[in-house]
């Protein structure tokens, strides 16, 4: 332990820590824009400086490390007058259209001016960047950027993507791909990280709210709106709601207020994910064990960062994954099928809408993989931040709507389905299922406690033995699967690596392309700390917990919909509007030119 | 998207491309997985290859197992790398102090005439890039310029024909 002193207060903290941290370990309060907890690599926007006694200049606290004896003031003369004029040449170089930026009242550096009492901007100049980017799911207007670089670390360190870095020198530093080239033309996956950490209106989710007004206004149309679990633990938090506070009767109610016809439950269609990848998975044990050629480690199909990851840089293994649409999808073609046949709608009447944690959605429902008869399966992805704003605008707040409840006939769902929020779940879920199809007994739940692995801290695995199973799975009998979860592209690289050397020891893969999950999706409120995310984590293990069936075999309306529409587990009517194919990318989009 | 492969272009005797290239991999393996070796790698990718278009960039990318964000914001990053064909030769004028006071920027001005090409730019026959320096350490010979490894002093506009005439 290193003892210092910080502000007079005589502190003790780990070797290796630096004072920004200390101080924050000590409950004093260092403004900065460009830290990231964990992972700061950049000490850019210089505003954490403090005084070091001894030391003639001033130290940025984010790269300094602690040292035995050091006396450090965080809250002087000096330092006070050099932030602010810091913060001025920031301004100098940044458009101050607050009044109509979106990030108005939630930008760090709008809020950082307040926080230290900046009342002019004495400097004026040229302004840098100016690049604006529209891809289908992000955009970015770089003439709002401030240099921090917190999203080239989410995009190299945390994802080990790399699509983000600084290009050009000097006054003309942009952060951008290489050569500038479009977000959509690169293999960005679209997770968003880069938006989550993103401190002012440069990075933003690509606005679809004008097109999902439109949908509502039109008369003939009937809009059918879904929402992710991940969303109901986090949309609190843009009304004020402690993080945590789960809110999904309200936000029914809401979406009802808003102009929405029917509101139905993505859990749903996660259940159908669950028994529809639980029979894929055991049909292609069933011929592994049989000696025939099957891609195994499966894996899922979930995520569409990670789906659009594999076809970038692991095309020649987009074999092993499952072949489910992710659950919204599955949901947007049974509302445009099943749905309307009950309700004797013409799909081409209907609007399916999406209310997701995530980013990359807003790419996926773009692939024309994504429809049936020629009708897109889900017509407009919404982050939970934009329905925040929906609901803002049109005057309908969290704290004072009612209570409803999700609409028939996708209104069921099991404890396992929430879990889809979070890194982990769908393993979980799908297992459950899994070892109760095969011998017929439940899982204990208590079982499935994965732990990280030392290779990789974004990746966790378990084992797990089919003892006795039913007559249909003699095949299994004895048989020990290893299983692993990765959350976050660094890990889910780590298990792709594997399979690429042929040393993966796994059956079956879970990858989320967000670290943690969709809690931490790149749709979601933010900033996103690591305590609000816990605070996210703890909401939907406590869903899970109380639903009235924790198992997605045991959700009637499931089996329901299997008897009267789809028959049966990877039917043809299943394969047709549940399963989907995918596009060989490469890193550079090689395969994608004829 | 550009998906041109490598290809061999041969012409009178020179190195073809793919020779080029493999004369470049050669080199990345040597550096790989060496800390700060990129900018090695694109010194000697330019010296072969002449400058660095995009498709070289993905190649080392690839080769290098690193991000070409990261390659193309290192090339972006230095001058001395071009993402544009270089000219056979490079001329210097500066810039500094001395030479901008006695006439060096009538000397760009006029260069900028006759080569039909902007600072930075290279002439359309590839003869020529046009540069600006800041300061040649060459001030009593204001204003100076350089050609390739040449300096030439005390320049007047009207003699620049004469000088290019050389080359």
């Amino acid at each position: 332990m290193i003892n210092l002193s910080i502000n007079n207060k005589l502190v003790s903290v780990p070797e290796g820590s630096t004072i920004l941290e200390a101080a924050k370990h000590n409950k004093i309060d260092i403004p900065n824009l460009c830290n990231l907890d964990g992972v700061h690599k950049f000490g850019s926007c210089r505003l954490c400086v403090v005084e070091v006694e001894g030391d003639k200049n001033l130290q940025a606290s984010c790269m300094v490390q602690v040292r035995d004896g050091m006396v450090v003031h965080t809250n002087t003369d000096k330092v006070r007058k050099v932030r602010k004029n810091l913060f001025e040449l920031m301004l100098s170089n940044h458009p101050q259209d607050c009044l109509k930026c979106q990030r108005s009242l939630s930008c760090e550096l709008q809020n950082m001016g307040k926080r230290l009492g900046v009342t002019e901007a004495r400097y004026t100049g040229q302004t840098s960047g100016g690049i604006v980017d529209i891809s289908p799911a992000i955009s970015r207007d770089m003439v709002k950027c401030i240099l921090c670089r917190r999203c080239i670390t989410a995009c190299n360190d945390i994802q080990k993507v790399g699509i983000l870095n600084a290009q050009n020198s000097g006054f003309k530093t942009v952060v951008g791909t290489a050569l500038d080239l479009p977000i959509n033309t690169v293999n960005c996956t679209f997770c968003g990280q880069c938006v989550a950490v993103c401190p002012v209106g440069a990075l933003k989710e690509t606005d679809a709210i004008q097109n999902v007004w439109g949908a509502i206004s039109d008369k003939c149309k009937r809009v059918v709106v879904q929402v992710d679990p991940a969303v109901r633990a986090a949309i609190g938090e843009e009304f004020g709601y402690e993080p945590g506070t789960q809110v999904t009767a309200q936000l029914i109610a809401a979406l009802r207020e808003v102009g929405f016809d029917v509101v139905f439950d993505t859990n749903f269609a996660a259940d159908l994910t669950v028994i529809e990848a639980s029979s894929e998975f055991l049909t292609r044990m069933k011929y592994s064990l049989g000696g025939m050629e099957t891609p195994l480690p499966m894996m899922s199909s979930c995520s569409p960062a990670w789906i659009k990851y594999v076809e970038h840089t692991y095309p020649e293994k987009l074999g092993h994954l499952s072949t489910c649409k992710s659950p919204h999808t599955m949901l947007g073609a049974l509302a445009k099928s099943y749905y309307a046949e009950i309700l004797k709608v013409e799909p081409k009447n209907m609007a399916v809408v999406s209310i997701m944690p995530c980013t990359a959605k807003k790419f996926e429902i773009s692939r024309p993989e994504m429809t049936n008869n020629g009708l897109a399966n889900v017509d407009a992805v919404l982050t939970t931040r934009e329905i925040a704003r929906m609901m803002q605008e049109a005057g309908v707040d969290l704290r004072k709507v009612g209570k409803s409840q999700f609409d028939q006939p996708f209104e069921l769902s099991s404890g396992a389905a929430e879990l889809f929020g979070l890194s982990g779940g769908v393993m979980e879920a799908t297992l459950r299922t899994v070892h109760e199809m095969v011998t017929g007994r439940e899982l204990a739940i208590d079982k499935l406690h994965a732990a990280p692995l030392e290779e990789c801290d974004q990746v966790k695995d378990v084992e797990l033995r089919f003892d006795d199973p039913l007559e249909a799975y003699q095949y299994m009998a004895g048989i020990t699967i290893k299983v692993a979860v990765a959350s976050g592209l660094r890990g889910a690289g780590f298990l792709m690596d594997q399979i690429t050397k042929q040393e993966s020891p796994y059956s079956f893969i879970e990858v989320m392309g967000c670290p943690g999950g969709c809690i931490s999706g790149g749709g979601q409120p933010r900033p996103a700390t690591s305590e609000t995310l816990q605070k996210r984590l703890q909401a939907i293990y406590l869903e899970d917990e109380v639903k009235p069936f924790r198992k997605a075999h045991q959700n009637e309306g499931v089996t329901k919909l299997y008897k009267e529409f789809l028959k049966e587990p990877n039917g043809r009517r299943a394969q047709d509007l549940l399963h989907t194919q995918y596009t060989k990318r490469g890193k550079f989009n090689e395969y994608l030119c004829d | 998207m550009n998906c041109e492969t490598t290809k061999s272009q041969c012409c009178c005797g020179e190195e073809t491309d793919q020779q080029k290239y493999d004369k470049i991999a050669e080199i990345i393996d040597q550096y790989k997985n060496r800390e700060g070796s990129l900018i090695q790698v694109l010194h000697v990718a330019q010296t072969v290859y002449g400058y660095l278009p995009m498709e070289l960039l993905k190649f080392i990318a690839k080769r290098m197992d690193i991000p070409l964000s990261e390659v193309s914001g290192v090339s972006t990053f230095y001058p001395v790398f071009s993402m544009q064909p270089r000219g056979k030769h490079t001329i210097k004028v500066c810039m500094g102090t001395a030479c901008y006071v006695r006439g060096g920027k009538k000397l760009v001005d006029r260069l900028e005439n006759l080569l039909g090409i902007q600072v930075g730019e290279t002439s359309e026959d590839r003869k020529y890039n046009l540069e600006v320096v800041r300061c040649l350490g060459a001030c009593g010979l204001a204003p100076a310029m350089m050609i390739d490894e040449t300096i030439y002093k005390q320049v007047k506009p009207d003699k620049l024909n004469s000088i290019l005439a050389k080359y």
